[in-house]
């Protein structure tokens, strides 16, 4: 596969017309740069998903099993008896376009399978075909298709091409939700073994290993303890904290992003400093090393397998309740699915400050708080010290996650930090926050790097945005709460915005964080020397 | 051919109705379809909407489209992101009666390949609002046809909806709104380039029978002055369960009849049951509490899981040495 070299001068060409043909009429081109590579056999079979075999995206023959029609079709029956959503979202569309412009993957390609409502209605039209009196009669007249092969890439590449960001949900009349039609194509598509890389090798790790990036138990030690190096050199402090550490008082689980690369790792410095500085007791568990999770986008019952280790290791562990970091998908799941999947957790008590003895009545069942709303109600009750002046080189933007602005509404909590640490905030247009929020790009495990043109295109809506006030306001860094937005965000600003950092709040928190016995500070978490404090040393 | 085959399905309707008529099946068109096409509405909707319910939900997944309920000193968005009941009474309120979803509508444009601006774009919204409306008023207004005397509001009704007090008959803004709304949904479909494209045949046969319906209806009230005395006498004899076919009412009326029958028994089978499936969609119509109160899955059923035992099995060394305890020495 030849490079992704397209220069976004280029890219951003983007050409809004439709084809002359009609959508049911115009074939799939699966094209370079716009899908991921297939996942392995062997992380498959760990966790067992069905019809494991070769193939590849681009080729002709996709070797698919025998009898997978039929497959195709008893998995639609299935989920239209097992989810409302997805049997009312297949029958009151009314084709009003409201969603069409929303969608961050139609504004970066221009391509009208990419609208939402089109998305839909690939697997819509098999329905009506199937499973309605009216499409069974009246076959195209009345939106309805066979189910070819051909159809089937069709809708395993656009179902690919969408990272259930619900945006759309949130403009249509009806609050047809593409993200529950999309978790459902892909459910389809994995029956049939055409899983991601991207997806099936996190799956495994995590299932085997404990988290996505298959960090083993000392490798999660020895990457924290580097991190605990860099704080010591920072602030002369060395923080001990403990792992898997039975009668803690709190377990915390980030997503494993957070572990390993920059810039999540000075996310995860953040959260190291404010424990220690608040004395919190708690721990980190390597069995229940991953926040977010990649099942989600494959298979509901993946999800809730991934999932259940968070209460598993709470309940083993003995802690009264759960801490958890800053990531996207993580909190859609922790937030409307891990109660239901695995609770109740009825051996943890509802989440309560230490410090400011807060009690989390939001989380009173699912007993898991967000790490913005834990530092949120610290701050408001004062309990932290903060010097907004080491952020001063920063000008600040927030990103509202798709997940945790549509699947959760965490609008204030993170923006009231980002102001108490920070002197300069600037705010994206209106029409591009909050529950109008766009997507990175990269979510849904797309992060891959050999569909790059899609990740830029798809990232084209936000970084636009951020560019916005990088001219008006010299804006240089992106503050968000996820994990794959540190990852996906960095590549879409080098590649549309230049001059843009990306960061985590706990990161930012962290540079503000005057601690006990700390030494005057001359350089911010990634080392960079501090404006004023140049030869300090 | 998407727009031509519902375009001549509905004129074949109106000719069916006019041969009919001078076929002398006044009885077919007047009485039988007419129940029919009732029967199939009822019973229809009751099918879907119990079909729909029938399948469990076993998620909340509402989309917020607010702040959440968090601390006492940051205003939660009650309508957007409802922690109780009344809160999504109050959403499903808004979303239903005054199309709040389709109101926050914005356009999305790339503007001298560089920039992508975003602008209000409330046309669709006010569309849609004044077809709904005005269909519903003038669905009304016909209750005069099938209740003797005619209930009081309708006289309140008629004195908004002919405000107007244009010629005699008075003139009824609602049933000129309702063709220019249809006309607008119309020429919206055809104009709007992405419209077109995702648009089917069943996107403009019904637009196609409404605007034939509220054609023949002013036709009948203002032009040709239909018979309204026979008309009643129909059908009161309808809504009494007995049936009379008065003489002198004229094909137009026929034909009306059979559009409006036709609408009636598409309606179960088309895209037209979004007015009864909004009140179903999940993420409208659920309390976003997930964390605060557990939603319970009906299917919920056991997985298999990698225990911490088999964990520990795998990496017991390993955590030895990286002094991580472990269960079993």
């Amino acid at each position: 596969m030849a490079k992704f070299t397209a220069k976004p001068k280029d890219l951003i060409q983007i050409d809004f017309k439709n084809p002359k043909t009609g959508w049911m009429d115009t074939p799939v081109e699966i094209r370079e740069h716009m899908f991921c590579h297939p996942a392995k056999a062997k992380e498959l079979e760990t966790v067992g998903f069905p019809n494991i075999h070769e193939w590849r995206p681009q080729d002709e023959n996709w070797n698919l099993p025998e009898g997978w029609k039929e497959t195709v079709l008893n998995g639609i029956k299935e989920r239209l008896q097992k989810y409302r959503s997805f049997h009312v979202f297949m029958d009151i569309c009314v084709r009003c376009g409201a969603c069409a412009d929303k969608c961050h993957f139609y504004l970066g390609t221009g391509d009208p399978k990419n609208m939402p409502v089109l998305r839909a209605e690939l697997l819509r039209s098999i329905y009506r075909k199937y499973f309605t009196a009216s499409g069974k009669i009246l076959g195209k007249t009345a939106g309805a298709r066979e189910l070819t092969e051909d159809v089937l890439k069709e809708i395993w590449y656009y179902y690919y091409q969408c990272t259930e960001c619900r945006r759309c949900s949130v403009f249509c009349p009806y609050g047809i939700d593409q993200a529950e039609i999309t978790m459902i194509g892909r459910e389809l598509t994995n029956l049939l073994g055409l899983q991601l890389g991207w997806i099936g090798g996190p799956v495994a790790n995590c299932y085997m290993k404990g988290n996505h990036l298959g960090l083993e138990p000392h490798t999660i030690k020895s990457n924290i303890e580097m991190m605990l190096d860099d704080i010591e050199t920072i602030t002369g402090i060395r923080i001990n904290p403990t792992f898997n550490r039975k009668g803690a008082e709190i377990l915390f689980v980030t997503p494993s992003g957070d572990l390993f690369a920059m810039p999540g790792i000075y996310t995860a410095m953040g959260y190291l400093m404010l424990f220690h500085e608040l004395g919190l007791d708690y721990t980190w568990s390597t069995y229940a090393s991953e926040g977010g999770n990649f099942g989600f986008f494959s298979s509901n019952e993946m999800a809730k397998r991934l999932n259940s280790k968070i209460y598993a290791e709470a309940k083993r562990l003995g802690v009264k309740w759960v801490l958890g970091g800053e990531c996207g998908h993580m909190w859609r799941v922790l937030h409307q699915y891990m109660d239901t999947w695995n609770g109740p957790a009825d051996f943890l008590e509802v989440p309560k400050s230490p410090i400011t003895g807060t009690v989390f009545d939001n989380a009173k069942s699912a007993k898991m708080t967000h790490i913005s709303e834990f530092t949120a109600d610290l701050i408001k009750h004062g309990k932290l010290k903060l010097d907004k002046s080491r952020n001063d080189h920063l000008k600040v933007t927030f990103h509202d996650s798709c997940n945790t602005a549509r699947g959760m509404g965490m609008f204030e909590e993170p923006r009231y930090i980002i102001k108490n640490v920070c002197n300069h905030f600037y705010e994206m247009p209106e029409n591009t926050i909050r529950e109008k929020t766009f997507c990175c790009g990269s979510g849904t495990g797309l992060n891959a790097s050999e569909n790059m043109e899609l990740r830029m295109r798809g990232g084209l809506p936000r970084a636009n945005a951020v560019k916005y006030v990088h001219e008006q306001h010299g804006v240089n860094m992106l503050a968000n709460v996820c994990a794959i937005d540190r990852a996906t965000l960095s590549a879409s600003m080098d590649y549309w915005v230049p001059g843009v950092g990306v960061a985590g709040i706990s990161e930012l928190v962290g540079n503000a964080l005057v601690m006990e016995g700390e030494k005057e500070r001359t350089a911010d978490l990634r080392g960079e020397t501090l404006p004023g404090k140049e030869g300090a040393e | 051919m998407k727009i031509l085959f519902p375009f001549f399905a509905v004129i074949a309707l109106v000719l069916l109705a006019v041969a009919g008529t001078a076929a002398n099946l006044h009885f077919l068109f007047g009485v039988v379809i007419p129940y029919a096409a009732l029967f199939i509405f009822i019973f229809g909707m009751i099918y879907r909407v119990l079909k729909w319910a029938k399948s469990p939900v076993p998620f909340c997944i509402p989309t917020t489209c607010g702040q959440q309920k968090s601390f006492s000193w940051i205003k939660q968005n009650k309508l957007e992101n409802p922690s109780s009941t009344l809160h999504v009474i109050g959403r499903m309120a808004l979303e239903v009666l005054t199309f709040r979803s389709l109101f926050r509508n914005i356009k999305g444009e790339l503007r001298d390949s560089s920039k992508l601006v975003y602008g209000s774009d409330k046309w669709l919204w006010l569309g849609g609002i004044a077809f709904h409306y005005s269909f519903l008023i003038v669905l009304l207004r016909h209750i005069r046809l099938f209740a003797e005397p005619a209930p009081a509001y309708l006289f309140i009704l008629e004195a908004f909806d002919g405000f107007l007090q244009i010629g005699i008959p008075r003139l009824f803004a609602t049933g000129v709104v309702l063709l220019a709304a249809v006309a607008f949904l119309f020429l919206r479909r055809i104009y709007v380039p992405q419209v077109r494209y995702i648009s089917l045949a069943a996107d403009y046969f019904p637009l196609f029978l409404i605007m034939c319906i509220a054609a023949t209806g002013i036709i009948m009230r203002y032009f040709l002055k239909t018979d309204i005395v026979g008309v009643k006498e129909l059908t009161m004899g309808l809504v009494s369960f007995s049936p009379v076919i008065p003489k002198g009412v004229g094909a137009i009326f026929y034909v009306h009849l059979l559009l409006v029958s036709a609408l009636f028994a598409y309606f179960p089978f088309s895209k037209l049951v979004h007015m009864g499936g909004v009140f179903l969609s999940p993420t409208r119509n659920m309390v976003a509490n997930s964390r605060e109160f557990r939603h319970v899955n009906p299917w919920n059923y056991p997985v298999k899981v990698h225990t911490y035992e088999e964990y520990e099995e795998d990496f017991r060394d390993k955590m030895k040495m990286a002094e991580i305890p472990v269960e079993k020495e």
